[in-house]
């Protein structure tokens, strides 16, 4: 149980608002040889377990578990599919080589966002049936009661929030992988049309397509296959109760405990000393501010100054997203947990091309579910 | 065990007590909407049925043609970028009878789901589809078929676009 896990290869397809030309199994394929490539192994003889993270309702095909295999070579091996985020496959690979039934693990997190026509009512469909779904409310107006709430108990102010929008829209730019760049100003992110007050479309993630594979092995194999393997130095989760008539609008403790959880894994005792730099949700860009708050990477009700002061920028204190976020590559469903993993593997390898970070050994991926969930995940990583 | 019991003890519960409302509950219907990218592989297939021919892939590695293509060897993981035409004509590998139909109606003719084995694709390679023009009783494995084809016109790129397979008359039968 004390052998320590490391990434040792990723791969990537996308991110793109639609694609038309793949076949989410050919998406799937083209992360999946890319990851098997950078880690040097076989699938077919050097991989011993396969996860994969999907939801069937997202999918549209009952027990997709069954359309895994091929694409990612794993037909006639171990092979299992979870529903939740990108972190939380993340984590169950972890846990296959930290038990020993496995030395190398792939995992795979995909979005097919566009061939699910009806997504919001897809979306509605996680209200509760008896209770909320029958008033027949967009989802969104989850996230305006949260982000109201938020904004009301911490004084964070709309242009604080506008402020995170533009910072990851121009992170974006310097990231190929990402849909949605764009060199916006405070105005571009405080003028739009309104989704739920006060939230508006311009501080919302548009989706995107694609699909992301991560290779896991022991340390044993890890230091045989790899000359720069990158520590998962801790993984938690968490899950809040699901009421929305009851649940604490201004905060998101279960972002708290699944930190914690992490750091305790890592040993982490002062995050804000520890953490190099971070990529967290911000499926709405209040999100990023709450989840900073959260994570204790700053103190509760500061991101937003903070934020407006430049200390989350990529030549900040503590960059934040410098891979653009979900508001910059574009939202991937429960790959966009995965795909700031894989920002956070590709920070600390130097391999992040125009965006690279100067300096950074110890990075943190965070994710959470979107509206109406409590439901998030943590992941350290480091040199 | 239950069949002998012929009066339960308890309050029975009768439909009229939901739709009266002595009984709540929360109706709801789901509408779900998708698509499917077909991508490089399936969709070079549905392209050849609207053209009126089968597709398969071949990989070297492996020396197997499978249909319908894939981009990617399910055996050894490497790109099956190669495409074959097959012929229209296949065996039965297996097949049933289903008297229940999909929207789980009960019918006395039965449905004939049969999978193909297609020539040209290596063995255990084929199609699932229906079969047509043959009774029941008359058909076994290893019985030889072909595909019938709709009308050039009204062929869309779809599975659907092969009516289902029928029999080959065989020499002297």
């Amino acid at each position: 149980m004390s052998e320590r896990v490391a990434v040792i290869g990723v791969g990537w397809s996308g991110y793109r608002p639609v694609s038309p030309e793949l076949s989410y199994k050919e998406l799937m394929y083209e992360a999946a040889v890319k990851a098997y490539a950078d880690a040097g192994v076989d699938p077919r003889t050097e991989v011993d377990s396969f996860v994969s993270v999907a939801e069937d309702f997202i999918e549209g095909t009952s027990i997709f578990d069954e359309y895994v295999p091929d694409q990612l070579g794993a037909a006639l091996k171990p092979v299992h599919t979870i529903p939740g985020d990108g972190l939380h496959g993340l984590a169950t690979g972890v846990m296959l080589v930290k038990t020993g039934q496995a030395h190398v693990v792939a995992v795979e997190a995909h979005s097919k966002a566009s061939n699910v026509l009806s997504l919001p009512e897809i979306t509605a469909y996680a209200q509760d049936p008896v209770l909320n779904r029958p008033l027949k409310l967009n989802s969104e107006f989850i996230a305006g009661l949260e982000m109201h709430r938020y904004m009301h108990e911490t004084g964070t102010s709309l242009e604080q929030c506008a402020a995170v929008a533009v910072k990851n829209k121009r992170n974006a730019l310097n990231n190929p992988l990402a849909a949605y760049g764009a060199n916006w100003i405070l105005d571009d992110a405080l003028n739009g049309p309104q989704l739920a007050w006060p939230l508006i479309k311009s501080q919302a993630s548009d989706h995107a397509d694609g699909a992301i594979v991560v290779v896991l092995a022991s340390e044993t194999r890890a230091k045989v296959l790899s000359d720069r393997p990158v520590w998962v130095l801790g993984a938690g989760w968490c899950n809040g109760a699901p009421s929305l008539e009851s649940r604490e609008w201004g905060t998101v403790p279960y972002i708290t405990k699944a930190a914690d959880m992490a750091y305790r894994q890592a040993g982490i005792d002062n995050p804000k000393e520890a953490i190099k730099f971070a990529e967290v949700d911000d499926t709405y860009a209040y999100k990023e501010l709450m989840h900073l708050e959260a994570l204790g990477l700053c103190g509760r009700g500061e991101a937003g100054s903070l934020t407006e002061e430049g200390m989350t920028k990529t030549d900040g204190k503590l960059p934040v997203n410098a891979s653009g976020g979900s508001l910059g590559m574009g939202h991937l469903l429960d790959a966009s947990g995965m795909s700031r993993a894989l920002e956070v593997v590709l920070q600390l390898r130097g391999n992040a091309g125009d965006r690279q970070l100067a300096e950074v050994d110890i990075g943190l991926a965070q994710s959470w579910r979107g509206v109406p969930t409590t439901s998030g995940a943590v992941v350290i990583l480091a040199n | 065990m239950t069949s002998k019991i012929k009066n339960f003890p308890g309050t029975p519960l009768s439909e009229s007590d939901f739709t009266e409302g002595k009984v709540l509950s929360i109706h709801d219907e789901m509408r779900p909407q998708f698509a499917w990218d077909t991508g490089i592989g399936i969709g070079s297939y549905l392209a050849a049925l609207k053209e009126g021919y089968l597709l398969g892939s071949h990989c070297k590695t492996c020396e197997k043609t499978v249909i319908p293509p894939r981009t990617v060897c399910e055996w050894c993981f490497d790109p099956m970028d190669s495409y074959v035409r097959l012929e229209d004509t296949g065996t039965i590998n297996t097949f049933s009878l289903c008297y229940v139909t999909w929207d789980v109606q009960r019918i006395t003719e039965p449905e004939l789901p049969a999978v193909i084995e297609i020539d040209g694709a290596s063995p255990l390679h084929g199609i699932l589809h229906k079969l047509g023009e043959v009774k029941p009783e008359d058909i076994h494995i290893g019985m030889k078929v072909q595909a019938v084809w709709k009308p050039a016109e009204e062929r869309e790129g779809a599975i659907t676009d092969i009516l289902y397979f029928k029999p080959i008359k065989e020499a002297g039968s």
